[in-house]
C-alpha cells in the first residue's frame, strides 16, 4: 500500500531524512516511533503529499508522489495533533464542508454515519470551539474517514488528551483500523502504540533503524526493543 | 577555503580605476552646464546608478521566474545579490537627485512620477528583506522571496505609468519635448563622453559588486554547511 | 469499505464545487461570529473619524478629499480582514486540511479571494451611506460603485496571495500591510483618480484611463497569483 525507497528530505542544508526505505502491506497498522526531531512528522507530511521529497521514490495507494498527488489525496485520511476544523462552524457544518471538498455523493447520510461512529451524533449542531480537546480530536478522525480512505496517517493523535479522552480515541482508532485500512501512526507514547499497532518501526537519524511485528515482539517487550534500536 | 577568482580581483581593480576616471570626467572634463551650473554634474552618476539599479531589479524578477521553475537555491542567491546591490544604488540615485533638485526645482523632493516610483520601489524591496527575515526554512524563504519579487517587479512599472496620469515635472533628458522649461538640457559632445562613460562605469561596478555578493552568499552557505557538520 | 473503490470523485469536475465550498464555509462562519466584519466596520468608522479631525473636513475640502479618505479607509480596514481571514485557516491547522483535499490549489485561492472580497464589499456598502449622511455627499452613483468593485478586486486579489505568505512567517500580523501597500499603489492611485472623476461629475473620457488601468491590474495580478499560489502553500 505504501512503498518508499531511498527517501531524502532536506530543509535547506539540513538533511532530515537520509535514504529512508519503508514498506507497508495493505491492512497493516504501523506505529512509527522515535525521539523528537527524528523526522517522524516530516516523513508523515511527505506521505500525506503536504511536503515534497527532495530525492527518492514515494508510492501511496498505488500512485506516485508528488506527481499524482491529487489521486493520492482522494484515498488518504490524515489526523494530526491539530484538529483541522473550523471553530465557528458546527460539527456537521465542518463535515459538510469537507464532503464538498472531496465531492462526496450522499453527503448527509455519510455525515450521520461518521458522527455516530465517533460518538458525536448528539452534539452535531454544537460549535466546534465549544468542544473539549478529546471531542475535537474524535471529530477530526471523523473528518479524516469521511471519504472512506484506504490509507490513514495519524500524527501524534494523543497530544494534549487526558486519560479518558485517550481511551475513547483508542476505541475510535480501533474501529477505523478494523475496516481493513492501512494505518501509519507516529507516537512517542509506547503504551498506546503497543495496544494498537501490528508492526513497530523505529525512526532514528533519518532512517528506519529497526522494525518488528507484533508476533516477533511477543517474547521481549516494546520498550526494550525501542531502547535497543536507538542504542545501535 | 575557496580562494577569490583572479578575474574577480582584476574586476575589483578595474572598477576602482573606472570610478576614478568617471569622477574626473564628470567633475572636471565635462563643461559646466550654462543654466544650472556645477550642480548639473551629479547627473552623470545619478543616471549611472539609476540605470544599474533598474537593471538589477529586472534581473531579480527574471531570477524569480527561474527559481520558481527550477527550485534551485542558486537562483535565490543571485536574486538576493541583485536586489541588495540595486537597493543601495537606487538609494544613491535618490540622494543625488535630491541634491540636484534643491537648486533646480527649489525643493529636495516632489511627488513626481519618477520620484514617487523610486520611493515606492525602495519600499517594495525593503519589504522583500523584511519578509525573508521572518522565515527560517531556506526553501520557503526562497519561494516567498521569489513570489514577492515577481509581484513587486510587476507592480513598480505599473505604479510609474499610473502616476504619469498626473502631470510630471521631471525632465526627460533624451527625446523629451519642452524639457528645458523643467530643467532638461541638451548635451554637448564632452558631456556625452562623461555621460556614457558613467553608464559604462556603473555597469562594471554593478557586475563587480553583484559577483562579490554572490560569492559571499556561496561562502555563507558553506559556513552553514560546515557548522552542521560540526554539530552532527 | 476500503476496497480500492474510494468514494471521492476525480478532482477535475470538482473545481467550482470546491471554490464554492470554501466561500460558503467562510461566509457561514463569519455570519455566526461576525468577528471579522465588526472589526473591519468599526475600524473603518474610526478611520473616517480620525480623518475628520486630521483634515478638518469642511464643505470645500470635503469635495476634493472624499475619494482619498474613502480609499485610505478601505485599504487600512482591508488588511485587518485579510489578516484575520488567513489566521483562521492557520489556527487549527485548517490550511493543511484544505491542502489535503483532492482539489487544485487555485480553487483554494479563488475561494479565499471571493470570500475576502465579499467581506470587503459588505463593509464598503455600509461605510458609503454612513459617510454620505455624515458629510452630506451622495456616494451612491453606479459609476463610483463600479470603481469600488474594480479596486477591491485588485486589492483583495494581491492581498489574499500576500496574506497567505505573511501568516506563515514569524512576524505574521505586522508584515501584511508592509508587503501589501507598496504593491497596491497603482490600485489606490487609479481608484482615487477614477472615484474623483465620478464625484466631480467629469466626462467619462477624462478618467477612462484610470478605469482601464484598474481592469488591467486586476487581470494581471489575479493571473500571476493564480500561477504562483502553489508556491506559497506547498512545501
Amino acid at each position: 500500500m505504501i512503498t518508499v525507497k531511498k527517501l531524502v528530505k532536506r530543509f535547506g542544508l539540513k538533511t532530515v531524512l537520509r535514504g529512508l526505505d519503508f514498506e507497508v502491506q495493505p491492512g497493516e497498522f504501523v506505529a512509527l516511533l522515535g525521539p523528537n526531531g527524528a523526522g517522524k512528522t516530516t516523513f508523515l507530511r511527505i506521505l500525506a503529499s503536504l511536503s515534497r521529497p527532495s530525492l527518492g521514490e514515494v508510492n501511496v495507494a498505488g500512485y506516485r508522489l508528488p506527481h499524482e498527488a491529487a489521486a493520492v489525496r482522494a484515498r488518504l485520511g490524515v489526523v494530526s495533533h491539530l484538529p483541522l476544523l473550523y471553530g465557528d462552524l458546527t460539527a456537521e457544518e465542518n463535515l459538510r464542508f469537507y464532503s464538498r471538498m472531496y465531492n462526496l455523493p450522499n453527503m448527509e447520510a455519510r455525515i450521520t454515519e461518521v458522527l455516530e461512529m465517533v460518538g458525536l451524533e448528539n452534539r452535531r449542531r454544537d460549535l466546534v470551539r465549544t468542544y473539549s480537546r478529546g471531542m475535537q480530536q474524535r471529530l477530526a478522525i471523523g473528518r479524516a474517514v469521511l471519504h472512506d480512505p484506504d490509507v490513514m496517517l495519524f500524527d501524534e493523535p494523543y497530544t494534549g488528551l487526558d486519560q479518558d479522552a485517550s481511551s475513547m480515541l483508542d476505541e475510535v482508532l480501533q474501529t477505523v483500523a478494523a475496516k481493513g485500512r492501512t494505518v501509519v501512526m507516529t507516537s512517542h507514547d509506547l503504551a498506546r502504540a503497543e495496544d494498537l499497532a501490528t508492526r513497530f518501526d523505529i525512526l532514528s537519524r533519518g532512517v528506519i533503524a529497526a522494525s518488528a511485528t507484533r508476533r516477533q515482539l511477543r517474547r521481549s517487550n516494546l520498550l526494550s526493543f525501542y531502547k535497543q534500536a536507538l542504542a545501535d | 577555503m575557496q580562494s577569490k577568482p583572479v578575474t574577480l580581483t582584476i574586476l575589483d581593480v578595474v572598477s576602482i580605476i573606472l570610478l576614478g576616471i568617471s569622477t574626473y570626467l564628470a567633475l572636471v572634463f565635462a563643461p559646466t552646464e550654462l543654466v544650472m551650473g556645477d550642480v548639473q554634474r551629479v547627473f552623470y552618476f545619478h543616471i549611472g546608478t539609476a540605470w544599474t539599479a533598474l537593471l538589477g531589479f529586472i534581473l531579480a524578477a527574471v531570477f524569480s521566474v527561474i527559481y520558481l521553475v527550477k527550485k534551485d537555491l542558486k537562483w535565490d542567491r543571485y536574486q538576493v545579490a541583485a536586489i541588495e546591490v540595486s537597493l543601495i544604488f537606487f538609494f544613491i540615485t535618490i540622494v543625488l537627485g535630491s541634491i540636484w533638485a534643491r537648486p533646480a526645482w527649489n525643493t529636495w523632493w516632489t511627488w513626481d512620477p519618477r520620484l514617487t516610483t523610486a520611493a515606492v520601489t525602495e519600499l517594495i524591496y525593503i519589504a522583500y528583506f523584511m519578509l525573508r527575515q521572518g522565515i527560517d526554512d531556506p526553501d520557503r524563504r526562497a519561494r516567498f522571496g521569489a513570489v514577492y519579487a515577481l509581484v513587486g517587479g510587476l507592480s513598480a512599472p505599473i505604479t510609474f505609468f499610473a502616476i504619469r496620469l498626473f502631470r510630471t515635472i521631471h525632465p526627460v533628458v533624451i527625446g523629451g519635448a519642452n524639457a528645458e522649461a523643467e530643467g532638461g538640457f541638451s548635451m554637448t559632445a564632452d558631456m556625452r563622453v562623461a555621460f556614457f562613460f558613467a553608464l559604462f562605469t556603473f555597469t562594471i561596478i554593478f557586475i563587480d559588486l553583484f559577483w562579490n555578493r554572490i560569492r559571499l552568499g556561496d561562502l555563507q552557505e558553506k559556513v552553514e554547511q560546515l557548522k552542521l557538520k560540526v554539530t552532527m | 469499505m476500503a476496497n480500492g473503490q474510494p468514494n471521492a470523485q476525480p478532482p477535475s469536475g470538482n473545481f467550482i464545487k470546491a471554490v464554492s465550498a470554501v466561500v460558503w464555509k467562510d461566509l457561514q462562519a463569519e455570519f455566526r461570529s461576525r468577528e471579522l466584519f465588526s472589526a473591519m466596520l468599526v475600524f473603518s468608522l474610526l478611520i473616517i473619524l480620525i480623518f475628520n479631525f486630521a483634515l478638518e473636513l469642511d464643505v470645500e475640502t470635503r469635495r476634493s478629499v472624499t475619494s482619498g479618505v474613502l480609499w485610505a479607509t478601505f485599504a487600512f480596514a482591508g488588511t485587518l480582514g485579510l489578516n484575520r481571514s488567513m489566521a483562521i485557516e492557520k489556527d487549527r491547522g485548517c490550511l493543511d486540511g484544505l491542502l489535503l483535499a483532492p482539489v487544485d490549489r487555485s480553487a483554494i485561492y479563488f475561494g479565499k479571494v471571493i470570500s475576502n472580497l465579499a467581506f470587503m464589499l459588505i463593509v464598503e456598502i455600509i461605510v458609503l451611506p454612513v459617510y454620505s449622511v455624515l458629510y452630506n455627499i451622495n456616494l451612491f452613483q453606479p459609476g463610483l460603485l463600479m470603481v469600488i468593485l474594480l479596486g477591491s478586486i485588485g486589492y483583495v486579489g494581491v492581498g489574499t496571495l500576500l496574506s497567505t505568505m505573511s501568516v506563515q512567517t514569524r512576524t505574521r500580523d505586522i508584515l501584511l500591510p508592509i508587503l501589501l501597500f507598496p504593491v497596491v499603489v497603482p490600485v489606490l492611485l487609479a481608484a482615487v483618480k477614477a472615484s474623483n472623476g465620478f464625484l466631480e461629475g467629469l466626462e467619462l473620457s477624462e478618467f477612462l484611463l484610470p478605469i482601464n488601468l484598474l481592469i488591467a491590474y486586476d487581470i494581471i495580478f489575479i493571473a500571476v497569483a493564480f500561477m504562483v499560489f502553489d508556491n506559497v502553500v506547498e512545501e
